[in-house]
């Protein structure tokens, strides 16, 4: 039986319509329970980054991330596990305004988890703290204690530790092949990497 | 080039002209009615074949697209129509099937209103195509047509769906047509690791029992001719999926079979007797592999294929080859040295007696009782020179053709391998006869899967195609029995079928038959069949309860074959 542990898969992409269904496709195709999925732009002009975790033994992530780079629009997969990563998570926890007034106690758990207080109103109080899943989870389980109302936690975002910037690498050199390719002269100045033609077709 | 506004139902047209389409498969409906209407200028330059129904037109656009090697193109309305195209677009992904399919959709400004015969057509076909777009603008065809065209028959081919909404197809626009071969984020063509290549050539240089595995890829990249060459360069004997039959000629010396579960005896013992395995352009499916860690244990495997999803996917191998298969044995043959296997060769002669006497000839030659699904095969293909296009429809007519059935030109077998949809032949050979109308096509199909499809009779008719078709009529949904019969006590659930009269019912269409229920009367009907110029459908009464074999069961491993219904083959002399 192959360990299972939580997986961080990061995925490239043109920011198309539907992406995401697709890349979720692969994952429900194989019963593989999303735990946290994060999409935004990144470093790369037009290029999004889609952050998905979930449970998994490697065997099975190894073929999630090879179905996930077949997707026509995806440049690159990648799959990581903790210790390869620089992540993190943001969750925010709203509890009554009138217990952060009579007790003290409270006071010292913000200070100790490190939070910071974003609002408060007459009625609520809402705080954020960034951090691991564990370090957000173990606030929630103190704030319970007092009358927390509502907690959420953003999917998580996560930074490489490799020193080698695979994609904008990868990127650089198909454009760089594509423009020998046209111009038959490997000096032809390589294509900016969003065309005007690419820009309107990404946008159909 | 024009200089006036055209709607996008006409700029569709150019565009599919200017893709080099002469033929489309199609049904028409509300939501594609501009695009008929425009085609009904065009019908000089595109050709279109009017089905009996959209399954009919996609199986029919995948026959034309494994005979030819081209993109077939599917036309059909929104909703219905376009959910009658589920299965062909599936079996097309399955098998690597370049289409490019394209379904009406209601106006943009309607779309999630549930507005008549709308239907989420791409988020249906994002599974199970390479590529799926909604186009909602008339200006966004011509370049969608060019990406679609690229996409499904480069790099692994594939379906790709366009789901073209009204609004669209009646916007006016400037049409001008500019090929694609170029996206950014999909590379059709790996360039190819020559580290592997030697460490491959090295693999290959040192075998002492080497074997070839030809897959359908082979076809696809057409490399029939470099695999012919590195066989017969290091005299490896060569075993073919049964997409890959056709990439040798069947009587080619080192052509020792077919894998997998209804396979050859040899190939499939051979597998795990090499010490060396190339496997070109084939994805280890489970009915060749059977039970995994039974699988090949004694060889070192090489993978060629052009989809690096499919290493290591189901079996671990030992070096993986990213390309073109063409690409890469061209690449490969120079650093393979020239070698000779007599020993191993002959443990498939051995092999090969044992499945003539026990198996081959009993089916092909029986001395009496009814007629055998195998003697018609076998009599089919020497009446067609073994130099017919064979198109199988699922169960047993499938696994009894691709044994029996001879070849010796390429892509000369259309079946439904990965989907194993029933219903598939009919509609494939009509395609197939469309797309290479000089190469004789037989159809062959069990009264199961006839019937699911049999509508197509009247495609036949209203075009003419001169396809033979044999219907091996047991009547029984013969490989469901099979298995209820070997594994589920005989106990056949809902697998007799009551037929029709099939002769009647092609008359019904125009087209001539006849019913042999005598095996004297069978050569002379094949001949007689052969012979017309026309459509022909031949029915044949055979074995009711008649069983294929050699089999590879569930769970067992490749060389734990049943060769009847009680004994197993045994290994320990041979």
């Amino acid at each position: 039986m192959q360990e299972r542990k939580l997986f961080t898969v990061t995925i490239f992409s043109e920011n198309t319509v539907g992406i995401l269904n697709l890349i979720a496709i692969v994952y429900t195709r194989r019963c593989i329970n999303i735990e946290s999925i994060s999409a935004s732009a990144c470093s790369i002009p037009g290029v999004h980054k889609v952050t998905v975790t979930s449970w998994s033994d490697r065997p099975s992530m190894i073929k999630v991330v090879n179905a996930i780079e077949k997707i026509i629009y995806v440049v690159k997969a990648f799959l990581y596990t903790d210790d390869e990563i620089v992540y993190q998570e943001i969750a925010l926890y709203k509890v009554p305004t009138v217990r952060l007034v009579d007790e003290p106690e409270l006071e010292k758990i913000i200070r100790r988890h490190n939070a910071r207080i974003l609002e408060i109103t007459h009625d609520y109080t809402v705080l954020e703290k960034t951090g691991h899943n564990d370090e957000t989870e173990a606030l929630f389980e103190e704030l319970k204690a007092y009358d927390i109302t509502q907690f959420v936690r953003s999917g998580r975002v996560c930074i490489t530790k490799d020193p080698v910037e695979h994609v904008t690498n990868y990127l650089a050199e198909r454009d760089r092949l594509r423009s020998i390719q046209l111009s038959g002269d490997p000096s032809h100045s390589p294509h900016p990497f969003f065309s005007e033609e690419t820009k309107e077709n990404t946008n159909l | 080039m024009s200089d006036h506004k055209i709607p996008g139902s006409e700029a569709l047209i150019r565009s599919l002209i200017a893709e080099g389409v002469d033929t489309v498969f199609g049904y028409p409906g509300g939501s594609i009615i501009n695009v008929y209407d425009r085609l009904y200028d065009y019908q000089d330059r595109l050709r279109h074949i009017l089905t009996r129904h959209e399954q009919g037109a996609i199986h029919a656009a995948q026959g034309f697209a494994r005979a030819t090697g081209r993109t077939g193109v599917v036309f059909a309305t929104s909703g219905p129509g376009a959910t009658n195209l589920v299965t062909g677009i599936g079996d097309a992904l399955m098998d690597s099937t370049p289409l490019v399919v394209i379904t009406g959709q209601v106006a943009s400004s309607v779309l999630g209103t549930d507005a008549f015969q709308e239907i989420d057509m791409v988020d249906i076909a994002n599974p199970i195509t390479k590529w799926a777009l909604q186009v909602r603008r008339a200006a966004d065809i011509p370049s969608a047509v060019a990406r679609a065209f690229f996409i499904a028959n480069s790099g692994r081919p594939g379906p790709v769906l366009l789901d073209i909404a009204k609004d669209a197809q009646q916007g006016l626009m400037e049409w001008s047509h500019e090929k694609c071969d170029y996206i950014r984020t999909y590379c059709d063509r790996p360039a190819l690791d020559y580290h592997a290549l030697s460490q491959a050539a090295g693999i290959i240089n040192s075998a002492v029992r080497p074997l070839i595995l030809s897959g359908h890829g082979v076809m696809i990249s057409g490399a029939e001719p470099q695999l012919r060459e590195l066989a017969e360069k290091a005299e490896i004997p060569v075993a073919s999926t049964l997409l890959g039959l056709s990439t040798l000629p069947s009587s080619h010396p080192l052509f020792r079979g077919m894998l997998g579960m209804h396979g050859n005896i040899a190939p499939n013992v051979s597998t795990n007797r090499a010490d060396v395995i190339i496997a070109i352009g084939m994805r280890f499916d489970d009915r060749v592999t059977g039970r995994l860690d039974g699988y090949a244990p004694h060889a070192r495997i090489i993978h060629i294929d052009i989809d690096a999803s499919e290493f290591n996917k189901n079996v671990p191998v030992h070096c993986t080859i990213h390309g073109d298969a063409r690409e890469v044995l061209t690449a490969l043959l120079p650093l393979v040295h020239p070698a000779r296997h007599p020993e191993w060769l002959a443990s498939f002669d051995r092999l090969d007696a044992i499945e003539k006497t026990e198996v081959i000839d009993r089916q092909t030659h029986p001395a009496s009782g009814p007629i055998l699904m195998g003697e018609v095969v076998d009599q089919v293909s020497t009446a067609t020179s073994d130099d017919a296009i064979l198109v199988t429809d699922v169960g047993q007519n499938q696994m009894l053709a691709a044994r029996y059935f001879r070849f010796s030109s390429p892509r000369s077998i259309i079946t439904s391998g990965g989907l194993g949809t029933m219903g598939f032949s009919l509609p494939a050979a009509i395609g197939a006869k469309i797309g290479c109308p000089g190469r004789q096509v037989c159809a062959f199909a069990g009264d199961g899967g006839i019937q699911m499809t049999v509508q197509e009779l009247g495609t036949i008719m209203a075009y003419d195609i001169p396809v033979k078709i044999i219907v091996l009529n047991n009547s029984f949904l013969g490989n469901v029995r099979q298995w209820q019969e070997l594994f589920f006590n005989a106990r056949y659930s809902q697998t007799p079928m009551t037929n029709p009269d099939f002769v009647t019912l092609a008359s019904a269409y125009g087209i001539p038959g006849e019913h042999i229920t005598d095996r004297a009367d069978l050569p002379e009907a094949i001949t007689r069949m052969v012979k017309s110029p026309t459509a022909y459908l031949l029915e044949v009464d055979i074995h009711k309860t008649d069983n294929i074999f050699p089999m590879m069961p569930l769970g067992a491993a490749v060389d734990e074959l049943m060769l009847n219904a009680t004994d197993r083959l045994d290994l320990s002399s041979l």
